[in-house]
């Protein structure tokens, strides 16, 4: 990259299943006013306005142009993409790209989804191949279910592992002021909750939230006039899973696969050996219980087959060796189009020791965040407190 | 621009009012091969990063670039999609490669607009609140544009047809364009009448297609080709969203896209600079007004400029010698056909319909109703 970007300033709504207050415009709009506002900068000060969202979920067509008045964006220039899941991650590379390019000082870059709003099963059975998938799609629950039952038929994991997931991700997100589901729950209630496709239980999956988040990224000098303390982003990577490759049900499958190709790739950029020695904290993408498991086997954070143990042993809590979500990740919140900007700005807010509640009890200095949509698709950032760091 | 970015390749698909035959992923292969063939490049060697342009609403699938990851080179590599006008997808791409991020990049611009009903698709970007339930569409949206600017700029329905009557002989040329031939002004001014003061020859048509481009770093287009299309200039500009805030007569968004794009072009004197335009007119008025945007002509000028001859493919600026949007080119793919086609001009190519000459061009392209968000591209041979 020419320039190195940081991130100057960030916001995220009190995100919840209903927000009747606010329409769309609205609702960004608290995002980007709490960014404008963490970075001490002006809507006038934005050079490019860039959002992202999944325009099926509203309904609504060109959302990006209908949210001028929230985002800022009036007479400015800008650009929308969508990307499904992993899009609030894709704005932010496309973001970096922006500043890094040298054309553009202080880009925003805002993400959300108001899925009250649309019927996100059905959107998302509309995921599927029209001729050749829809008719047996069964949304995110039947994806994560095929994983599920693989994994515990491949590793002899069992549904009290998921249900540690499900109780760690809700009890950390009690610690966070602006999660949807603080939940005080206990392994027995996630197990009584009920099935929805086995061995898939309503608490083992996210929820369908409204929010969004906004981060405002600049160059260095910028960066380092105006912020106190700047959180830099280190790499990027991108990969997507074809379709009709379906072998990622498998676990045990040893084809190249989206996740761990781009950990590879990401970790070679950075000359990451042992990524649970380099990397203080990791904001996850998983829409299941079972894709966290899978998460820290991808990463390279335990060995294949032992995921399950990391949370049988405590170990990523947030006062663990591997703290995973702090913030209570996507099982807590999911307002899609934010999901994935919203781990970069949580892992972001760890570097910056301004996680709050929900701050991990140890020096954070490199942190991980990973983004989850398409049909396998991912996109990693890796971000620093120190520049060359 | 200390580092440039260039043009390498173009390859478009025919267009064509329905395409039957291929679903989408299928149609917008063709154009990918093609391009790779033209430039003998290889998606896995070559090519760092993709850039797809559609719709989901109008592919009707849900992140519908999962239709094309395979035939994009989208498999655990990198593909984003932009939800905007193709012309955008180019101007992301500069950045990318401006960026030091990426070397080389695919951009595909794909949509059957004969899988669904336009104004239906385009009603939804009304707001559902206030405007949606009023049954807008983009035509309907375009008609209180077209009134607007006609009677404040006394331009008449006969210039709005001469920009017809030129397009759709300029497409005769075009081996790509459907929707063509010699017409009259009386032909287009009798042709039934859709949302006053727009008729039906006034529209551009569905169609079905797609476009791939090929645009690499200064190091690499050298190595690629030996006719690149050099990017001068780059510009976006968001204007407000509700037609009220908005002035209909004027183009503001444009004339802010257009003077970021100039400025980095070194273009100070457009009407002079500029050797060739192709811009998104979906409706033939807008090719006026965008004319003065693209700051052309003074306000209300555009339209005896127009029929004045200067536009058509003889005369000093030709303006869509393509045959523009009229000639039939799908929604979203408009933009990035219309850099294709500028892109096409500079390197000698546009086999039927070549301009001689042609050292600066100009492409501009628009999302949203009444052209919210402009967007501007400045290609030149050197």
């Amino acid at each position: 990259m020419k320039r190195n970007v940081a991130i100057i300033g960030g916001g995220q709504t009190h995100h919840a299943a209903r927000r009747h207050d606010v329409n769309q415009v609205e609702m960004v709009n608290e995002a980007v006013r709490a960014a404008l506002s963490d970075a001490r900068t002006t809507i006038d000060e934005i050079d490019a306005v860039l959002v992202g969202n999944m325009e099926f979920f509203e309904g609504c067509h060109m959302t990006d142009c209908w949210l001028v008045d929230g985002t800022g964006a009036y007479g400015k220039p800008g650009l929308k993409i969508t990307t499904g899941g992993t899009v609030g991650a894709t704005i932010v590379c496309a973001g970096v790209h922006h500043v890094a390019s040298g054309l553009f000082d202080r880009v925003l870059c805002v993400g959300f989804e108001k899925q009250e709003e649309g019927d996100t099963g059905a959107i998302l059975s509309g995921v599927a191949h029209p001729l050749f998938g829809r008719s047996m799609a069964g949304a995110a629950v039947g994806y994560f279910a095929m994983m599920a039952t693989s994994y515990m038929a491949a590793w002899g994991a069992k549904e009290e592992h998921s249900a540690m997931v499900a109780v760690k991700a809700r009890q950390n997100a009690r610690k966070n002021e602006y999660a949807h589901l603080k939940l005080d729950i206990n392994i027995q209630d996630v197990l009584n909750s009920r099935m929805l496709a086995y061995p898939i239980r309503m608490l083992d999956m996210c929820p369908a939230s409204n929010g969004a988040c906004a981060i405002i990224l600049a160059d260095e000098t910028t960066a380092k006039d105006r912020c106190e303390k700047p959180v830099w982003i280190r790499a990027m990577d991108t990969a997507h899973n074809e379709q009709f490759e379906l072998d990622w049900r498998d676990v045990t499958t040893q084809k190249s696969i989206f996740s761990r190709v781009s950990a590879a790739r990401i970790y070679k950029r950075l000359g990451v050996n042992k990524p649970t020695d380099y990397f203080d904290v990791f904001e996850i993408y998983e829409p299941a219980t079972w894709a966290e498991m899978v998460w820290y086997e991808d990463l390279g954070l335990c060995g294949p087959g032992e995921g399950f143990k990391l949370i049988e042993n405590n170990k990523t809590g947030i006062d663990g060796p591997i703290p995973v979500n702090p913030s209570g990740g996507i099982l807590s919140t999911n307002c899609i189009g934010a999901s994935a900007m919203l781990r970069v700005w949580e892992a972001a807010l760890q570097i910056r020791g301004d996680a709050g509640g929900h701050q991990v009890p140890k020096e954070v200095r490199r942190a991980l965040a990973t983004a989850y949509g398409g049909t396998n698709w991912t996109v990693l950032t890796a971000l620093s407190r120190n520049i060359d760091d | 621009m200390s580092d440039r970015v260039a043009i390498v390749g173009v390859a478009q698909t025919r267009f064509s009012p329905k395409r039957p035959e291929v679903n989408y992923a299928e149609m917008a292969y063709e154009a990918i091969e093609e391009v790779l063939k033209n430039t003998r490049l290889s998606i896995e060697r070559d090519i760092d990063n993709a850039i797809s342009c559609s719709h989901d609403i109008w592919d009707g699938q849900t992140i519908s670039n999962i239709g094309i990851t395979d035939v994009i080179g989208g498999h655990l590599r990198n593909e984003e999609k932009m939800a905007m006008d193709g012309s955008t997808a180019v101007y992301y791409a500069t950045i990318g490669i401006l960026s030091g991020e990426f070397d080389c990049t695919l951009i595909l611009a794909h949509t059957k607009m004969s899988q669904t009903n336009r104004n239906i698709v385009n009603n939804t970007a009304f707001d559902p609140i206030y405007t949606r339930l009023l049954g807008l569409d983009f035509t309907s949206a375009a008609a209180l544009q077209a009134k607007r600017y006609m009677s404040c700029r006394n331009i008449t329905e006969k210039l709005t047809a001469g920009v017809v009557v030129k397009n759709l002989s300029n497409a005769a040329h075009n081996p790509v364009a459907h929707n063509k031939g010699f017409y009259t002004i009386e032909d287009v001014l009798n042709s039934p009448l859709v949302a006053h003061p727009i008729r039906r020859m006034d529209i551009a048509p569905d169609s079905d297609g797609a476009v791939a481009m090929i645009v690499a770093s200064e190091r690499r287009a050298k190595i690629i080709t030996d006719r690149p299309a050099w990017i001068l200039g780059i510009g976006t500009c968001y204007d407000s969203y509700y037609l009220g805030d908005r002035d209909l007569s004027d183009c503001w968004a444009l004339k802010k896209a257009a003077a970021q794009a100039y400025k980095m072009a070194g273009i100070n004197d457009p009407s002079q600079d500029i050797d060739l335009i192709e811009l998104g007119e979906e409706f033939s008025y807008q090719e006026l007004l965008w004319l003065e945007g693209l700051g052309i002509c003074g306000p209300g000028e555009a339209g005896e400029l127009t029929a004045s001859g200067l536009t058509a493919v003889d005369g000093a600026l030709p303006v869509n010698p393509s045959g523009g949007l009229l000639s039939g080119v799908p929604t979203n793919v408009a933009g990035l056909n219309r850099v294709a086609e500028a892109a096409l001009q500079i390197r000698g190519e546009a086999t039927g319909h070549q301009i001689k000459d042609v050292k600066v061009a100009v492409a501009q392209g628009h999302s949203g109703f009444c052209g919210q968000h402009h967007c501007v591209i400045v290609l030149g041979r050197e």
